[in-house]
């Protein structure tokens, strides 16, 4: 080993040290912030020092060496600023997607490390080409996985994917996905083998297409949580076969952390990850969805916000229409008011209020909602039984009763907000059209909840006036 | 060329990074799942260096083809997990004083 490998592989270890210690930062609210800038230094840091590795490549590669070097700043400049450019300017409420598409990014980095090391010309043996193909195959997955993810979240594709015996289906690609890579990997560098790996990449993307569109855009954060888990752990698989142990142990870290995250979100939604990935949720609902044959009242803006303005307490409970309609700064305007008129006002946020668990909580922050009136739905939901109003905006799986009452109802046993428990609900909605889950809600049923049509910015406006009319006695 | 005892300590590495991600993420309040994940999917983007030090050896136009694809997709995961990671979390800020006091009273 000459100094110049030793200085490169230093370099890594303190470079994964600070990764792994900038993720434990990351991990509370009160460091969070020093954690990111602590695991950008050390990325930063190992990235640069990658490029010490130019002085020893190998000596098949050295006639390309410039322009291998010109190809890869070019590739970082347009990658990188493109992908800061997008974060940047992507609204809040997009997020999750972004988080998608990125990830995927990553997992496609991991297969193109893996397409090279099984058609590249150095040799390293059976194993670790067994291991670049477990990896190749979990990164490609993850990449065709992600973009589908992303769109089902970014509305390109709105309608869950399924037909008859879809399961058999996914379950054959996989399987001869399988077969094609330790075809990859055996036929090295043989006759044959350059088709068996073309054909396995193929496959791969494939696989990863067919697991995710059947399922529907309520999951998808537990699915891109999982998808995240499949980049670490490809990375990881690739940082082997690469030798680099900086790789290894940051995708081995990401791929266990990872897949605890999406076991706590998949939790938070009183799911398991089997069922999210292989039940088709919401097929049931279909032949539940006739609901009560009632008709939900209906109430002006101006009338509610008066009976708000001369309540008590209200407890709001947001949801992913509120941030659609771009309408958190309303909210907290029309929250101001209340509160100058003496009104205990409290928000109540579900834990998968918006698209993903904090979505909700990092929107409102947005807004400048202090966080002391946040509430989580353990140290809220025996309030709203002695709440006067509970208003509803945007959300409607996450209130709706039947998740207690009704065994036969798909969402049956998710934990839901009490807000069907207070005196008086309102709630704003475009239209009587169902949730994410497609299950008829009874609470907007109910005799004791009205709902005020419209586009929440709209009513929320309506309301500012309608309170500011009243004087402020 | 590797051999079958670093495919061992390979896999006591893993073993021990695996624990690691365990540890580094139980007991996380739920308002920070979506920033970590956001923050892991930032960690991961490390292939960027796989795919770097792949590129610098490629001897084939397909490798060259390849390698700037991974590099281009590996920064943008890198940078992407960044920035969005970094807005998510400024939004703590503000709350850093008030946020513990909060607890403390309960």
């Amino acid at each position: 080993m000459i100094l110049l490998e030793y200085i490169v592989a230093i370099s890594a270890l303190i470079a994964s040290g600070l990764l792994v210690y900038g993720l434990k930062r990351m991990s509370s609210p009160v460091t969070a912030v020093s954690g990111i800038v602590t695991a950008g230094w050390g990325m930063l840091f190992v990235t640069a020092a990658s490029f010490l590795g130019i002085f020893s490549v190998s000596e098949a590669a050295k006639p390309h060496l410039v322009v291998n070097v010109i190809l890869a700043i070019l590739a970082l400049v347009i990658g990188g600023g493109w992908a800061g450019w997008k974060g940047r300017s992507v609204a809040m409420t997009a997020m999750p997607q972004m988080v998608a598409l990125f990830n995927g990014m990553g997992g496609g980095a991991a297969a193109a490390v893996s397409v090279i090391a099984l058609t590249g010309p150095k040799e390293t043996g059976i194993v670790p080409l067994l291991v670049t193909v477990a990896g190749g195959l979990i990164g490609s997955m993850s990449l065709s996985g992600s973009i589908i993810a992303w769109a089902k979240l970014d509305g390109r594709m709105n309608k869950p994917i399924r037909f008859g015996g879809q399961r058999i289906v996914n379950a054959a690609v996989f399987m001869l996905t399988v077969l094609l890579g330790i075809m990859a990997a055996f036929l090295y560098h043989q006759d044959g083998g350059g088709i068996a790996t073309l054909l396995f990449f193929i496959g791969a993307l494939l696989a990863g297409i067919c697991m995710t569109i059947p399922i529907g855009g309520a999951d998808m954060p537990v699915v891109i949580s999982l998808y995240n888990a499949f980049t670490g752990l490809a990375v990881g698989l690739e940082g082997y076969v690469m030798a680099d142990p900086a790789l290894m142990i940051a995708g081995m870290v990401v791929g266990s952390a990872g897949t605890l995250l999406t076991v706590m979100m998949a939790k938070g939604m009183n799911r398991s990850i089997a069922n999210v990935l292989f039940s088709n949720f919401g097929e049931a609902s279909a032949s539940t969805a006739t609901g009560p044959e009632k008709e939900a009242k209906s109430v002006a803006p101006s009338d509610a916000a008066t009976t708000m303005r001369y309540a008590s307490s209200v407890i709001i409970v947001p949801g992913y229409g509120l941030a659609v309609a771009q309408a958190q700064g309303k909210l907290y305007d029309f929250v101001k008011q209340l509160q100058a008129a003496g009104v205990d006002v409290k928000f109540a946020i579900h834990p998968v209020a918006g698209r993903m668990p904090g979505h909700m909580n990092v929107l409102l922050a947005e807004a400048g909602v202090p966080y002391d009136m946040i509430y989580d739905m353990e140290d809220i939901n025996d309030s709203f039984a002695d709440t006067d109003v509970a208003l509803i905006i945007g959300a409607n799986d996450v209130v709706n009763p039947s998740a207690r009452t009704d065994k036969s109802s798909p969402i049956y046993g998710m934990p839901i907000l009490n807000a069907d428990q207070a005196r008086q609900v309102f709630v704003i909605k475009r239209g009587m059209g169902m949730g994410y889950s497609a299950v008829q809600n009874p609470l907007f049923f109910q005799d004791n909840c009205a709902m005020v049509f419209g586009d929440a910015q709209a009513v929320l406006s309506k309301m500012v006036e309608a309170v500011k009319a009243l004087g402020a006695s | 060329m590797i051999t079958a005892m670093t495919f061992i300590i390979a896999l006591y590495i893993f073993m021990l990074a695996a624990f690691t991600g365990y540890e580094v993420i139980s007991r996380v309040p739920s308002i920070l799942h979506t920033p970590l994940m956001s923050g892991s999917n930032f960690v991961h983007g490390i292939v960027v260096v796989g795919a770097l030090t792949a590129l610098f050896n490629a001897s084939s136009v397909l490798e060259q083809v390849v390698g700037f694809l991974g590099v281009m997709m590996g920064a943008g995961n890198v940078v992407g997990g960044y920035v969005v990671t970094d807005r998510m979390l400024a939004m703590f800020k503000p709350s850093d004083k008030a946020a513990p006091q909060k607890g403390a009273q309960k």
